[in-house]
């Protein structure tokens, strides 16, 4: 990576050290050979605090380069706290060209959401992992789960969904729902919502996987089989809801609650804003649209 | 019984650096036969047992167990996934704390479970009509089953450890001490138990105990150890009613008499 023309020479390109880079791109190339596998690595600390999503930026920071174009959503979302600040990171650090659209991005940085519009080849989806081992909850020791993953000792990932069963009637987990990669390893997809579980299963994009805190990197390579755990008489299901989002009158995608007031209103919307601003330019209207569509933010080029 | 023992051990021994665990023990175990390892704290019986059930490497010797194809295999040359596959699929291990070898955080029904998932059971109304057979066989009401153990008794836990260790199938049992803790009356109950379900299983198992009781209503062999080494063996009641060594007429002197 050559040194750009820049008035922060206080930093390298993208924050991050050429050291630390190749360190980090050993790793992502070792999860990509060994897909859904947690490779160790060197984690840094990095401008901000562990569960802000230090792994996912040092993830991004060692693969972008001058052409690539960022989206950072939060839940889904492209204007919360952890989004703007992150996109503003590396528009300062990388002078990388920004956008909140899906299609234009070619890194996209995830807190817990796969985007509604579907990838495509080419682009790199990068998601922040608070904690990579889907066995941790169940077997707290670190040999252990590691011996349980090289030998292939799944069985206490059923129990997981067994306790759900038993206590529930049905498969309650929601979120982080196991994966199982190329008929192999046992995977977290980090906390999205099972609802985006699907989109996993053979995805044209290349899918990066940083857990900063933890010190683990794992990917999954392009058209990658991606099976959600479960049981025969209780198959896998989404999430389903029972109306449309009440600002683009979408079906099929992910829900958020939007309290309204404090008499118990409230409202159902996208958790993908692109998705639903795209949505609202298209003109689809929910039940709760404002009149004058909002003038919105777009790719903002690099300087 | 076969004309072939299920499990043959050869001059086993460990030592802890220069102190001694268990040294040169040779026995064989033969299928259906419960064997009982008695000798006061600190004579290497859960070494022993532990060298046997692989759970430790013993310094020197050999133990070999005739798999369900009929042939013997090294346990010590198996790779660490052929042990960790037998350990839950053809044997048990029943712990003196039920804590050590159960789930305490998930419920009864998922304890007994576990070992039928990690063998690839993947339809949970089996699953669950399985556990609900177990839990009757072993004394535990059909109610406690989305109960976790951390809510039953110390008789229950323990009758649910082997519940759990029974579950596959096994034709192989170790278990170390596996009344220790219990009051009388509970521990009499689990003895029943214990020898129904051996019984009518065909299982083999060895038992550490230091309680000779134990030793007598469980097993039909016992192995006598002091410092490590076996000092009288044979069958139960012939060392019992008729003590050799020295050692063995000191420890069936000491029972208590109410």
């Amino acid at each position: 990576m050559t040194a750009q023309p820049t008035d922060i020479a206080t930093y390298n390109f993208a924050y991050l050290d050429e050291q630390t880079k190749r360190m980090i791109r050993r790793a992502i190339l070792k999860g990509i050979a060994i897909p859904g596998y947690q490779v160790p690595f060197a984690s840094r600390e990095m401008p901000m605090p562990y569960g802000w999503g230090t792994g996912g930026v040092q993830v991004t920071a060692s693969i972008i380069g001058p052409d690539d174009v960022l989206k950072v959503i939060d839940q889904g979302a492209d204007d919360t706290t952890n989004a703007v600040s992150i996109r503003a990171f590396f528009k300062k650090v990388a002078n990388v060209a920004v956008t909140t659209e899906t299609a234009k991005a070619t890194i996209i940085q995830t807190r817990h959401r796969i985007p509604e519009h579907p990838l495509s080849a080419g682009q790199v989806l990068v998601y922040q992992v608070p904690i990579p081992e889907p066995l941790r909850f169940l077997e707290p020791r670190e040999t252990e789960t590691r011996k349980m993953h090289a030998l292939e000792e799944y069985g206490l990932i059923h129990v997981k969904l067994y306790e759900d069963i038993a206590k529930h009637g049905r498969i309650a987990t929601t979120y982080a729902y196991p994966v199982k990669v190329e008929g192999r390893y046992v995977m977290d997809p980090s906390p999205t919502p099972k609802f985006d579980n699907p989109k996993m299963h053979r995805s044209p994009a290349l899918q990066l996987f940083g857990a900063g805190r933890e010190k683990r990197i794992y990917a999954l390579p392009p058209f990658t089989d991606v099976v959600s755990l479960d049981f025969e008489d209780h198959p896998f299901e989404v999430q389903t809801f029972d109306q449309p989002c009440a600002l683009c009158a979408a079906e099929n995608v992910y829900l958020d609650e939007v309290i309204l007031d404090d008499h118990g209103g409230h409202m159902f919307v996208c958790s993908d804003t692109d998705h639903c601003e795209k949505r609202r330019e298209q003109g689809h209207r929910g039940h709760l649209a404002p009149e004058i569509p909002l003038a919105l933010e777009k790719t903002e080029p690099a300087q | 019984m076969t004309d072939e023992p299920l499990l043959r051990v050869s001059a086993l021994s460990k030592f802890y650096g220069s102190r001694v665990g268990c040294e040169d023990v040779t026995f064989d175990l033969w299928p259906g036969e419960v064997l009982a390892v008695v000798g006061e704290s600190g004579s290497g019986k859960t070494t022993l047992l532990n060298c046997l059930s692989t759970r430790l490497l013993p310094s020197s010797g050999t133990a070999s167990y005739r798999m369900r194809d009929r042939q013997f295999r090294e346990l010590y040359r198996m790779s660490e996934a052929e042990r960790r596959f037998l350990m839950r699929t053809d044997w048990g291990f029943v712990h003196q704390n039920p804590a050590d070898g159960l789930r305490m955080t998930v419920s009864a029904g998922a304890n007994v479970g576990e070992r039928l998932m990690a063998v690839g059971d993947r339809h949970y109304g089996k699953i669950r009509a399985t556990a609900v057979d177990w839990l009757s066989r072993v004394e535990i009401d059909e109610d406690r089953i989305d109960d976790e153990p951390r809510a039953f008794s110390g008789g229950m836990r323990q009758r649910l450890q082997i519940a759990r260790n029974l579950v596959t199938g096994p034709r192989l049992v170790f278990m170390d001490e596996p009344t220790g803790g219990l009051d009388v009356s509970v521990q009499a109950r689990l003895l029943d138990l214990l020898r129904g379900l051996v019984t009518d299983l065909g299982l083999a198992a060895i038992v550490v105990t230091h309680d000779l009781a134990v030793a007598r209503l469980l097993s039909q062999r016992m192995m006598v150890m002091k410092d490590g080494r076996v000092v009288e063996s044979g069958l139960t009641d012939r060392v019992l009613d008729d003590p050799r060594a020295p050692y063995t007429q000191l420890l069936v002197s000491s029972i208590l008499q109410v």
